[in-house]
């Protein structure tokens, strides 16, 4: 990846070369959006949902997302499952093979901060997020695979804004949701 | 694929410089271990010398959290135990309980809790023939098992909401009764369609000649061994004992139910596996005839206490689950709270024995010999 | 079989069992002190008591609790071997002589209560990590991880 974003850090500073860098953003992140291979790491219950979703039923594959059990050829991150303080290291280690570009969807309660698991226990991680960055969080014990596919939508919206430049970031907003839950709650309290 | 004749691999290359076992890691995170279960396996060439399981990457800690729980709240707990047969621990745990208050169940009730753990069973023998399968090679065969548990799973999850974790048998019955939508004649219809769907199955992988070649005589297991080793359940009946907690301490309501005990005879992965599939012609027999049998009642015994506080004391409840005898061992102190509550796991029992079994066999076969005794690494950590 | 039936058959086997035979919610409950518990378990296996169904602790205050539960396949009965150990020097014997399925489960004991198991080939730490401090299903654990819950009841 170094040679790309020498190659984003170059073609910034050129006059009129933002013009291709823009052009060579978007085929890199409708590339990149378009065929996240997962690295499955199931640890618990959420890892039958998550062999449900790319399943007979609900066919994560027509997104191309291909579950494939191989850190380096991967390019998201699935945690699905708690993640035990003797299992920490080892879903580290997992992630630190990972090459870049690479992105984390943390999936259920238990990733997202120990759900069930958060109180009065000597030996889940509160959250897979105090040890990896969380691009996509799924809340739900477990949940249903298409919350599941949902995320990888979502997180494919993500990749979409981001630029091979570092620091820069592109706002499709035609294609988000515009209406945040914050913004809606603002409303409500200045109406009433 | 030891070869005597030939020597050890080491002993072939020893004009070499120093020769060594190879020691190889599998997992904690490994496709085939079917969880988070690793493997320190010593290699002579491709032959396991030495497998040593290191478990307890899913070690939650239930135990103690369940002591800082009322007894109602245990009940979601217990369903992340043995998640692909949560309706198993809800139900041992419920006895447990039901023990210590002297609760009667309705009959309705444990005829609920029949149909819904035998339906349990389908789905996770499914799990664990698809995923041995899986092991060997048959990526199409899981593919087909599967479709045979999401139908079921669709079904409980009409019943009790969720697709996973039930919460569905609590102390003293079952939380909902059955849904007026037609739940009850699509559930014969599934008993109808499935055995054919089984049968499609048992000739693909069990029929297969590069199944059998894969899997028969792979991670024998002795009877004497597998009653030492405390092993239960489809992997204790694959050896040639005929033991089931349903027929021979028959708890609920299973007395009433005319079923056969599947034993295999010669105990290696090819028969744990298939006693598994076998067994769920048998748990739609009993579905069927629960339904004949099931008459309109309360599903809840009456005048629960929100707040259980059960007397002192302790009990021991144990059910066949789809991996083995499960027990709850329970202990009160009179207050709201459990003292203590230890899970007796056949999954940790039955995967003790792994190590042993596999020394001998090449490194390709340890993966099926684990997966043949269908751990469920919640269940065996807790 | 009935815990009255067995009683019945074991008492009179082992005559000597009676003072610390009872029976307890229908279960038989042998209670003995910790020197002869290896002992008796290895009279009941030779009673018929076949399986190692499992083996836990129960943190008393004073004293732990060991509680093993055998399990037999011809006799289709369980039967619970208790004793107590003190809580500053807590050691029984081990039974992998007896049942190999005693391994692993003495070594969860072991790993989550902190009582040796004398005689034990591979005593290690089972689910917690290697180097892992403490007993944590004891009472009196403390740990800065844990987040104690809000009492709601």
């Amino acid at each position: 990846m170094a040679i790309i974003d020498d190659l984003g850090q170059t073609l910034e500073k050129m006059p009129g070369g933002s013009v291709i860098l823009t052009s060579f953003d978007a085929l890199l992140d409708w590339s990149r959006g378009h065929s996240l291979w997962s690295q499955p790491m199931g640890t618990a219950c959420c890892a039958m949902e998550l062999i449900a979703s790319s399943f007979s039923k609900f066919d994560l594959d027509r997104h191309g997302t291909f579950p494939r059990a191989d850190p380096r050829s991967v390019d998201v991150m699935v945690v699905a499952g708690t993640i035990s303080r003797k299992m920490a290291p080892a879903v580290l280690r997992v992630w630190e093979q990972m090459a870049e570009p690479r992105w984390c969807i943390a999936m259920g309660n238990c990733t997202v901060s120990g759900g069930i698991f958060h109180y009065d226990t000597y030996a889940v991680m509160p959250g897979v997020d105090s040890f990896l960055p969380v691009d996509v969080y799924i809340a739900g014990c477990p949940p249903r695979p298409e919350a599941l596919q949902d995320a990888i939508l979502q997180l494919r919206d993500k990749i979409r804004n981001e630029s091979v430049a570092g620091g820069r970031t592109y706002e499709h907003k035609l294609l988000l949701p515009t209406s945040s839950p914050r913004v809606a709650i603002e409303d409500r309290g200045e109406s009433a | 694929m030891t070869n005597d004749a030939q020597g050890t691999a080491a002993e072939i290359v020893s004009d070499g410089p120093s020769v060594r076992e190879m020691v190889v890691n599998v997992g904690p995170s490994h496709p085939s271990t079917h969880g988070v279960c690793r493997i320190i396996t010593h290699l002579d060439g491709e032959v396991v010398t030495e497998a040593d399981l290191v478990i307890g990457y899913l070690h939650r800690g239930i135990e103690k959290i369940a002591e800082n729980r009322t007894y109602l709240q245990v009940v979601p707990l217990t369903d992340r135990l043995d998640y692909v047969g949560s309706m198993y621990n809800n139900w041992a745990y419920s006895r447990a309980v039901e023990k210590l208050m002297g609760i009667t169940v309705p009959e309705r009730a444990e005829y609920l809790r029949v149909i819904t753990c035998e339906l349990q069973r389908v789905a996770s023998h499914m799990m664990a023939v698809g995923s041995a399968g899986n092991d060997a090679g048959a990526t199409s065969f899981f593919v087909l098992a599967f479709w045979i548990r999401e139908q079921v799973v669709d079904l409980l999850a009409r019943l009790s909401g969720s697709r996973l974790t039930y919460n569905y048998v609590r102390p003293g019955g079952v939380s909902f009764d059955i849904p007026e939508d037609g739940w009850v004649e699509d559930l014969r219809a599934l008993c109808k369609k499935t055995p054919a769907a089984l049968e499609e199955l048992d000739r693909l992988f069990f029929g297969n000649v590069i199944a059998k070649d894969r899997t028969k005589g792979i991670g024998v297991l002795s009877a004497e061994d597998a009653i030492a080793a405390g092993v239960t359940g489809p992997s204790l009946r694959a050896s040639g004992v005929d033991f089931d907690l349903r027929r021979d301490e028959p708890y609920s309501v299973y007395d009433r139910f005319s079923f056969d005990v599947v034993v295999g005879e010669s105990g290696d992965s090819f028969e744990r596996s298939r006693c598994r599939l076998l067994e769920c012609y048998e748990s739609l027999r009993i579905i069927e005839q629960a339904l004949d049998q099931m008459e309109p009642g309360r599903t809840t015994a009456p005048s629960i206490p929100r707040l259980i506080a059960p007397p002192a004391g302790e009990v021991y409840e144990r059910i066949e689950s789809a991996r083995g005898t499960l027990g709850v061992y329970l202990v009160s102190d009179g207050s709201v709270r459990p003292w203590r509550m230890k899970v007796r796991s056949p999954a940790f029992t039955n995967l003790s024995v792994v190590g042993t079994l596999a020394v001998g066999h090449t490194i390709s076969d340890l993966v099926i010999i684990v997966g043949s005794f269908d751990p469920v690494f919640g269940e065996v950590d807790r | 079989m009935k815990a009255e039936d067995l009683s019945e058959r074991l008492l009179k086997e082992f005559p000597d069992l009676a003072s610390s035979f009872s029976i307890d919610k229908g279960e038989a409950v042998v209670t003995v002190s910790s020197d002869v518990v290896h002992d008796t378990i290895e009279r009941l296996k030779g009673f018929g008591f076949n399986q190692f169904e499992m083996v836990t602790a129960v943190d008393r205050g004073e004293n732990l609790e060991v509680v093993y539960i055998l399990h037999s396949l011809g006799m289709k009965v369980v039967i619970w071997v208790r004793t107590f150990v003190p809580r500053d020097a807590a050691w029984v014997a081990s039974m992998v002589d007896l049942y190999t399925a005693a391994d692993w489960l003495e070594r969860e004991v072991y790993d989550l209560f902190g009582i040796e198991f004398r005689g034990h080939p591979d005593l290690r730490r089972i689910m917690m990590p290697f180097d892992f401090e403490g007993s944590p299903l004891r009472k009196d654990y403390v740990d800065e991880n844990i987040i104690p819950r809000p009492d709601y009841i």
